[in-house]
């Protein structure tokens, strides 16, 4: 499914490193994305997660390292939250279709459908619910026909059937358009599926790897069910190293006794 | 019949608010009504900037509002301070800075409450040159900036990640309201030119079902309110500027009103 094609990855980032005054954010964090692809980004809070989008939108400039992006490179970009001020009366429909669109794919009305948000054409963007929020700002990404989809976050605020409902619609867009996917998520052992690879970030990356099918274990089976089995995975995570309380760096992993009872898959997860 | 200075008050103040309407509109999706404040006081520097190099004094004003807005936008790249104390430690600066300045003339040849309230009543054609002049460009750049000005407004974020220069767009509607707050101080003074801004705009808001119907709206509310204000002014002998703003904010009322009789089916 990864399949790199002839023509590179879509992004790639070598190296990246931002600096902001005295705080480093990100460091030495490398990352390819290709057609295709599904990358689940996870990391705890202030990992840095946001951040290192936002440096692969050339919202910011890396500090270090560069970011290539395809030439052409179409990026759909689903932000964490977006407020559209209640004194703004813009409907969906207008936002869908706002800032122009010059590779359109379909109508705004498809798009709609295509997320289950087609009732919502008319509301007022100011109006919408959280969970109403992320579909809609989907729809406008798709209707842009992106080569790579971003979102951040966008289980936040979703129930656990919300999730696995958009898991899907995410692996169904994948399936039928091609596109490259990254997904941001602040939870570290479940991601979606249907990702082909995991990048763990704390300012540095973690570590990366593979998630395992849920359905190898009957534990989680019996807690989630078979439906979500098919839709969610675990990731175990398998660090070099470990953190201090401020997050830096402990060289050498040495055993303490406290953590030979925590898992060496939550040691990030404080 | 009109008297001229009557018309010639008339055709300024309906300019100057038929561009401060839509110009609003957007100070007011983005929250900036406070920036339009600090910018307004920050033209009182500019008069006496004008009167000690002896230039013209409506180019020494947007000579300096540019320059705060481009101050602004330099501090704002340090992101220890949030914009609003920015802005407060500008405005108050350069609206002080103004003051002492103006003190060390010894026969003032400048009238002060001109500035801080407007004369609208003595917009000469000469002024009205520049009024309608300056508008129109105004004018063109909101035209041709409308829809990156638009996304930038619902998120600044989306537009950038879409391509949008949000940057420079920023900095144009900066300079836009700049220029606008020049002119419209002639109207209603320093003191009460962001009204202008805001009022109609909030008052389109409640009408409006979509953005551009929003600054249409609030062109000609902020029209209305000037021809409203001046017609105030003459019959009970007022003063023109804060009669002008009396008559926006009976509009917004109305409108406040109007919205809630217009609300009441539906929900």
């Amino acid at each position: 499914m990864a399949a790199a094609g002839a023509r590179g990855p879509l992004v790639e980032a070598v190296g990246v490193g931002l600096r902001i005054g005295r705080h480093e954010l990100l460091s030495r964090v490398d990352l390819e994305l290709s057609e295709g692809e599904i990358l689940s980004l996870i990391g705890p809070n202030g990992a840095g997660k946001t951040t290192l989008v936002r440096v692969l939108l050339g919202i910011l400039k890396p500090t270090a390292g560069r970011v290539e992006r395809r030439p052409g490179l179409v990026v759909g970009y689903v932000p964490q939250r977006l407020h559209v001020d209640p004194t703004l009366p813009l409907s969906v429909r207008r936002f869908l279709t706002l800032g122009g669109l010059r590779r359109a794919r379909g109508r705004p009305s498809a798009a709609l459908a295509e997320v289950g948000a087609l009732h919502l054409e008319r509301a007022l963007m100011s109006e919408l619910s959280g969970g109403e929020f992320q579909r809609v700002t989907l729809a406008r990404a798709l209707l842009r026909d992106p080569d790579l989809l971003i979102l951040d976050e966008p289980a936040q605020g979703v129930d656990f059937n919300g999730q696995l409902e958009l898991y899907a619609l995410i692996e169904r867009v994948r399936d039928q358009r091609g596109c490259g996917v990254l997904l941001v998520s602040h939870d570290l052992h479940v991601v979606m599926a249907a990702t082909d690879r995991v990048i763990c970030l704390n300012r540095h990356v973690c570590c990366a790897g593979r998630p395992e099918a849920v359905s190898r274990h009957p534990e989680y089976l019996n807690l989630f069910g078979t439906r979500a089995a098919r839709k969610v995975a675990i990731y175990t995570h398998e660090h070099d190293h470990a953190h201090d309380l401020a997050g830096e760096v402990v060289e050498g992993d040495a055993p303490q006794p406290a953590e030979e009872t925590v898992p060496a898959g939550r040691r990030h997860a404080r | 019949m009109l008297d001229d200075f009557v018309l010639r008050a008339l055709l300024g103040g309906i300019g100057v608010a038929a561009i401060a309407g839509p110009l609003g509109c957007f100070v007011v999706w983005r929250r900036m009504a406070y920036f339009g404040n600090a910018l307004a006081h920050s033209a009182l520097l500019g008069i006496a900037v004008g009167v000690l190099l002896a230039v013209d004094l409506t180019g020494a004003t947007v000579g300096v509002c540019l320059a705060f807005a481009g101050v602004l936008l330099l501090l704002q790249r340090q992101r220890q301070l949030a914009t609003d104390t920015l802005l407060g430690i500008l405005a108050h600066t350069a609206l002080a800075l103004g003051l002492v300045a103006l003190s060390f003339f010894e026969t003032l040849r400048v009238d002060l409450s001109a500035y801080l309230f407007g004369d609208v009543l003595a917009v000469g054609a000469g002024d009205l040159l520049w009024i309608l002049g300056g508008d129109g460009l105004v004018l063109l750049a909101l035209l041709a900036l409308w829809s990156p000005l638009l996304s930038a407004a619902v998120s600044g974020e989306l537009a950038q990640a879409e391509g949008v220069a949000v940057g420079a767009v920023q900095a144009g509607f900066l300079m836009k309201v700049a220029l606008e707050e020049t002119h419209g101080m002639k109207i209603v003074g320093i003191l009460l030119i962001v009204s202008l801004l805001i009022i109609p705009a909030a008052a389109a808001r409640q009408l409006a079902r979509s953005p551009e119907q929003m600054a249409l709206l609030a062109a000609l509310a902020g029209a209305l309110a000037v021809a409203l204000g001046l017609a105030a002014s003459l019959a009970w002998d007022t003063p023109a500027g804060p009669s002008i703003v009396v008559a926006a904010a009976l509009l917004f009322f109305l409108s406040l009103a109007g919205g809630a009789l217009a609300h009441r089916p539906a929900a």
